[in-house]
C-alpha cells in the first residue's frame, strides 16, 4: 500500500443531519473512518446510533450532508447499491429472511451482491468456508427460525460477510447474549478484522467496546461528545454524564 | 436440478399432448366448456403467485388485469377483426405495461396499501370501460367468432388447446423464476424488505418486475375469455370474483413452490364447477370464501406447506 | 347544464353526505388507523349491518335507528370475537402474518357477501320509515330527510366517540397503544385487551352506522365493494387514527362525488372514491399524514 492510499479514508461523512419531522436525530455529524480499523460506536440510548447506521447503509435518506465511501459519493445511492459497493451491516434486532434456511440466507448475499458470475460450486464453497468461520457450519440446512439467538447473530454476521464487505457494520450484535457467547461473538469480530475488513461496532457492553476498538465515538442527543482512544473517551467527562444521566 | 428440467418439460409436452388428442377424440362439448375455465384459474392463480406470493404483495387487482386482457381482445376483434394470436400477444404487451404502471405507482407502498391500491384500480378501470361507448359501455358487447382454424373442430376445442398452452407458459415461467435469483431475491424482501435490500437485493426494480410478469400473464390469459364468452360486459369482466378466487386458489395451494398454485387452481376450480352444476354458484363460492379462511388459519403455507410438513418437518436445501 | 345552484345543491348534498360518509368509516379509523388491522372486510360488516337492520325493520316494523341500536351489542361481540381471531392466528406469528391476515379479511368479507346473497337475494332492499321519502325545501334546494337524519346521526356518533376516546381512561388507553405498546404495558395495561377492545367499539358503532347506509340509499350484497374505496380513502386522507379529520376527509370526498355527480353523471360515481385514493397513496405512500415516520 502507498502512503497516500492509507491516508484516504475509507468511510468519510461530513455534516450529516437527519430529521425526523421537527426531531433532530443528528446534528451535522462528520467523521473519517480509516481502512482496516476497529471504530467502536457508543452511547446513551436514543443518542442516534442506530439512525447514523441507517444513513450509511441507506435505510434512511439525509439531507444536508454527504457520505464518501471509498472517495466516492454514496449519499443518493439505494441500500443495495451500497452494499454492492462493500458496506455490510447486521441489525440490532435479527432480521432473517425467516422462511430460508441459513444456506439460503447467504445464498441471498451472494446472488446479489458477490458480483461475478461464480459458479454454483463456488458458490457454495465461498458460503460453507463462511458458514464454518462463523461456527455455523453444522446448521447450514436449518431453518432460521430454529436458531437460537446467538446463532441468529453469527447468521446475520455471516450473511454480511457473504456480501464480500469492506465495511462491516455491526449494530448491537450482543445484546442478550451470555457472557462467554458476547466472548465468542467478540473473537469473531476481531478475526474478520484481521482480515483487513474495517468494523464499526455498535455496542452498549463497554468491556467489548473497550477490548474491541482502536477508536472510540460518543453520540449523545445525535451530536458528538468525545472521539478518541477508548481510554480517552471513557475518560470523558461528558461522556459518563452522559451516561450517567444528569 | 438438470433431471428435474427434463422431468418438468417432459410433462409439459405429454400435458399439450393429451389435451391435442383430447380435443380430436373428445365429441361433447361440455369437457371443454368446463375445462377451460379450470385451465384459465390456473393460468391466472399461477401469474399471480408471482407478485402475490414469492414477493407477498396481496394483489387484488387480478380482475384489473383480466378484464383489461379481454377488452384488449373486444377492442382489437372490433376496429380490425384481429386474429386469436394477435389479440393473445397485444393483451400480454398491454398487460406488461399497466403491469409497469402500477408497480411504479404502487410498489412503494407496504402491505394493505398496495392491495387496497390494486382494488382502486380495478375499480377506475372498471368504470373508465363502462363510460367508454365503443366497445359497448355498462351494456356489455356482442363477440362474433371467426371461422376455427384445424385442426380444430369448434372453436371451443381450440380455445382450451390455447388457454392449455398458456397454462405451461405461465408455469414454465414461474417455476424459472422460483428456482433462479429473482425467486431467491422476490423470497427474501418478501420476508425483510430491509434486511434484503442490505443484503445487495435490488428490490424495487425485482418488485416492478415480478409486476411486470404477472400482469403481462393475467392479461394474457384474459384476451381469449371474450372469444369464449362471446360477449363482454365490465360488470362480469372486471368482476372481483375472478381476484377472490385466484388468490384463494394460491394460497390454499401454498406459494412456497411453483406447484402450489396449481394443485390449489386444480382443486378448487374442479369443486367450483361441480358446486355450480350441482348446488349453485352462490354455494361454491361461498365454500371458496370458507377454505381460504380456514386455509390462511389453520395451514397458513397451504397444501404444499403441509406436504412439507408430511415430509418431515423441513425443507431440504435445494442448492 | 351547468348552473350556480346546481353547484349549490351538489356541495350541500355533498357535504351532508360527506359526514353520512364519515361515520361509516369511524370504525376503520380505529381499526386501521389506530390498531393497523388491514381490515378490508369493514365495509362488508357495515353491509351486513345494513341487512340486520333491514330484517327487524321489515319483520318487526323496527325504526330503522333503534334497529341499529339493538344490533350495536351483537356487533360488539362480533367484533371481539374477531380480533381475538386475528390477534391469535397472524399478529402473535409477527413477520409473514400481514400477507394472510389481507387475506383473511377479504375472506370474510367475501363470506359474508355471499350469505347474504344466500338469505336475501341479490336484489336491493331498503328501509321504511316516516322520515324516508320526504324532503326539505331550503330556497331552492332540496334535501331530503333522510339525509337529514344521517347528518344529524352521524356528527352526534362522531362527537361521542371522540369523546370517548378523549375523556375516558379506556379511550385514552386506545389512543395510547397505537403511539407505544410497550409504555401501555409498563402502565400495568394489557395492550392486547385494550386493542381488542377498541377493535369491538369500531365494530360496534357499524351497527349504527348500517342503519344509516340503509336509511340514506337501498343496499344491495355487493355494495361493500364501493365503500372499500370510499371508508380507506377517508381514512387515508384524514391521516391514520385522526377522528376529526375523518369528518373533514368524508366532507371532502362527499362533495366531490356530487359534484361529480352532477356533472359527468352517476356512471363516473364509484371511481371517484378509488381515483382519490389511489391519487393519495401514490403521493403518499404511507397515508396523508403518516402517523410514523
Amino acid at each position: 500500500m502507498t502512503l497516500s492510499e492509507t491516508q484516504s479514508p475509507l468511510l468519510r461523512i461530513c455534516a450529516l443531519t437527519k430529521r425526523f419531522g421537527g426531531f433532530t436525530a443528528l446534528h451535522s455529524v462528520s467523521v473519517d473512518i480509516r481502512p482496516g480499523e476497529r471504530f467502536g460506536l457508543i452511547g446513551p440510548n436514543g443518542s442516534g446510533k442506530t439512525t447514523l447506521i441507517n444513513c450509511i447503509s441507506g435505510a434512511f435518506r439525509t439531507e444536508p450532508g454527504t457520505i464518501l465511501f471509498r472517495d466516492e459519493d454514496i449519499t443518493r445511492l439505494q441500500p443495495h447499491m451500497r452494499t454492492r459497493r462493500g458496506i455490510a451491516r447486521s441489525f440490532q434486532i435479527p432480521r432473517p429472511f425467516r422462511s430460508m434456511t441459513v444456506a439460503e440466507n447467504l445464498m441471498v448475499a451472494l446472488d446479489f451482491a458477490a458480483g461475478e458470475h461464480v459458479s454454483m460450486t463456488q458458490r457454495r464453497d465461498t458460503m460453507m468456508s463462511i458458514l464454518d468461520q462463523m461456527g455455523l457450519g453444522s446448521k447450514v440446512n436449518a431453518s432460521t427460525t430454529r436458531l437460537s439467538q446467538v446463532e441468529l447473530r453469527k447468521m446475520e454476521l455471516a450473511r454480511a460477510m457473504a456480501t464480500r464487505p469492506k465495511l462491516l457494520i455491526s449494530d448491537e450484535a450482543m445484546a442478550g447474549l451470555s457472557s462467554s457467547e458476547v466472548d465468542e461473538v467478540l473473537d469473531l469480530l476481531l478475526s474478520l478484522a484481521s482480515r483487513d475488513i474495517t468494523i464499526i461496532m455498535i455496542e452498549h457492553i463497554m468491556q467489548a467496546v473497550m477490548r474491541f476498538s482502536e477508536r472510540v465515538m460518543c453520540l449523545d442527543a445525535g451530536r458528538i461528545i468525545a472521539i478518541g482512544t477508548p481510554s480517552e473517551v471513557m475518560a470523558d467527562k461528558r461522556v459518563q454524564e452522559a451516561y450517567l444521566g444528569t | 436440478m438438470k433431471r428435474d428440467g427434463i422431468a418438468f418439460w417432459t410433462g409439459a409436452v405429454v400435458f399439450l399432448a393429451a389435451v391435442l388428442v383430447m380435443t380430436q377424440v373428445v365429441g361433447n362439448q361440455y369437457p371443454f366448456f368446463a375445462g377451460y375455465v379450470i385451465l384459465q384459474s390456473i393460468a391466472l392463480a399461477v401469474a399471480w403467485s408471482i407478485l402475490g406470493g414469492y414477493a407477498g404483495y396481496v394483489n387484488f387487482g387480478t380482475s384489473a388485469f383480466y378484464g383489461v386482457g379481454v377488452y384488449a381482445s373486444v377492442f382489437l376483434v372490433s376496429a380490425f377483426g384481429a386474429p386469436l394470436p394477435v389479440q393473445i400477444l397485444t393483451g400480454a404487451a398491454i398487460g406488461a405495461v399497466m403491469g409497469l404502471a402500477l408497480g411504479l405507482l404502487t410498489l412503494r407502498m407496504q402491505g394493505i396499501f398496495f392491495s387496497i391500491a390494486t382494488i382502486a384500480l380495478t375499480i377506475v378501470i372498471e368504470t373508465t370501460v363502462t363510460n367508454w361507448r365503443y366497445v359497448g359501455g355498462a351494456a356489455g358487447i356482442q363477440i362474433q367468432r371467426p371461422a376455427v382454424t384445424p385442426p380444430f373442430d369448434s372453436y371451443v376445442q381450440m380455445l382450451f388447446f390455447v388457454q392449455a398452452v398458456l397454462v405451461v407458459l405461465a408455469v414454465a415461467i414461474s417455476r424459472y423464476i422460483h428456482n433462479s435469483w429473482i425467486g431467491r431475491g422476490l423470497q427474501a424482501l418478501r420476508d425483510d424488505e430491509l434486511a434484503a435490500e442490505c443484503t445487495g437485493v435490488p428490490t424495487l426494480r425485482l418488485k416492478l418486475l415480478a409486476c411486470v410478469i404477472s400482469g403481462a400473464l393475467m392479461c394474457a390469459v384474459g384476451a381469449p375469455a371474450a372469444m369464449y364468452l362471446q360477449y363482454a360486459d365490465p360488470g362480469s369482466a372486471f368482476n372481483l370474483n375472478y381476484s377472490v378466487t385466484t388468490l384463494a386458489m394460491s394460497l390454499i395451494g401454498g406459494t412456497a413452490h411453483w406447484a402450489g398454485p396449481i394443485i390449489g387452481a386444480i382443486l378448487l376450480g374442479t369443486t367450483q364447477q361441480v358446486l355450480t352444476v350441482t348446488i349453485s354458484s352462490e354455494v361454491n363460492l361461498l365454500v371458496l370464501g370458507l377454505m381460504l379462511v380456514l386455509f390462511v388459519v389453520g395451514a397458513p403455507e397451504g397444501i404444499v406447506g403441509l406436504i412439507y410438513k408430511l415430509r418431515g418437518n423441513q425443507k431440504e436445501g435445494e442448492i | 347544464m351547468f348552473s350556480l345552484d346546481l353547484l349549490l345543491d351538489a356541495v350541500v348534498i355533498g357535504v351532508l353526505l360527506g359526514c353520512f360518509y364519515g361515520a361509516v368509516s369511524l370504525g376503520l379509523s380505529v381499526s386501521f388507523g389506530l390498531l393497523d388491522v388491514p381490515h378490508v372486510a369493514h365495509p362488508a360488516f357495515l353491509v351486513l349491518a345494513s341487512y340486520a337492520v333491514y330484517f327487524l325493520n321489515e319483520n318487526y316494523a323496527v325504526d330503522p335507528l333503534v334497529a341499529g341500536l339493538l344490533i350495536t351489542p351483537i356487533f360488539l361481540l362480533l367484533g371481539l370475537a374477531v380480533y381475538r381471531l386475528y390477534y391469535e392466528t397472524f399478529e402473535k406469528r409477527g413477520s409473514d402474518a400481514s400477507v394472510r391476515g389481507i387475506a383473511f379479511f377479504f375472506g370474510i368479507a367475501f363470506i359474508i357477501e355471499v350469505v347474504i346473497i344466500l338469505q336475501f337475494g341479490v336484489d336491493q332492499r331498503s328501509v321504511t320509515a316516516t322520515y324516508i321519502g320526504k324532503a326539505w325545501r331550503l330556497g331552492d334546494i332540496r334535501i331530503p330527510y333522510r339525509l337529514l337524519v344521517a347528518f344529524a346521526v352521524a356528527t352526534a356518533l362522531t362527537m361521542l366517540l371522540t369523546l370517548y376516546l378523549s375523556r375516558t381512561f379506556m379511550g385514552r388507553a386506545i389512543r395510547a397503544v397505537a403511539q407505544d405498546q410497550e409504555a401501555l404495558r409498563l402502565m400495568g395495561a394489557n395492550p392486547i385487551k385494550v386493542k381488542q377492545w377498541a377493535f369491538g367499539i369500531a365494530t360496534a358503532v357499524l351497527g349504527i352506522a348500517g342503519a344509516l347506509l340503509i336509511i340514506v340509499a337501498p343496499v344491495d350484497p355487493t355494495l361493500d365493494r364501493a365503500y372499500i374505496g370510499r371508508t380507506f380513502c377517508i381514512v387515508v386522507m384524514a391521516g391514520l387514527g385522526s377522528l376529526g379529520g375523518t369528518l373533514v376527509a368524508a366532507i371532502i370526498l362527499g362533495v366531490a362525488e356530487s359534484i361529480v355527480l352532477t356533472l359527468f353523471g352517476a356512471s363516473w360515481a364509484p371511481a371517484i372514491s378509488f381515483a382519490m385514493l389511489l391519487g393519495i397513496l401514490a403521493v403518499r405512500p404511507q397515508g396523508l399524514f403518516g402517523r410514523r415516520s
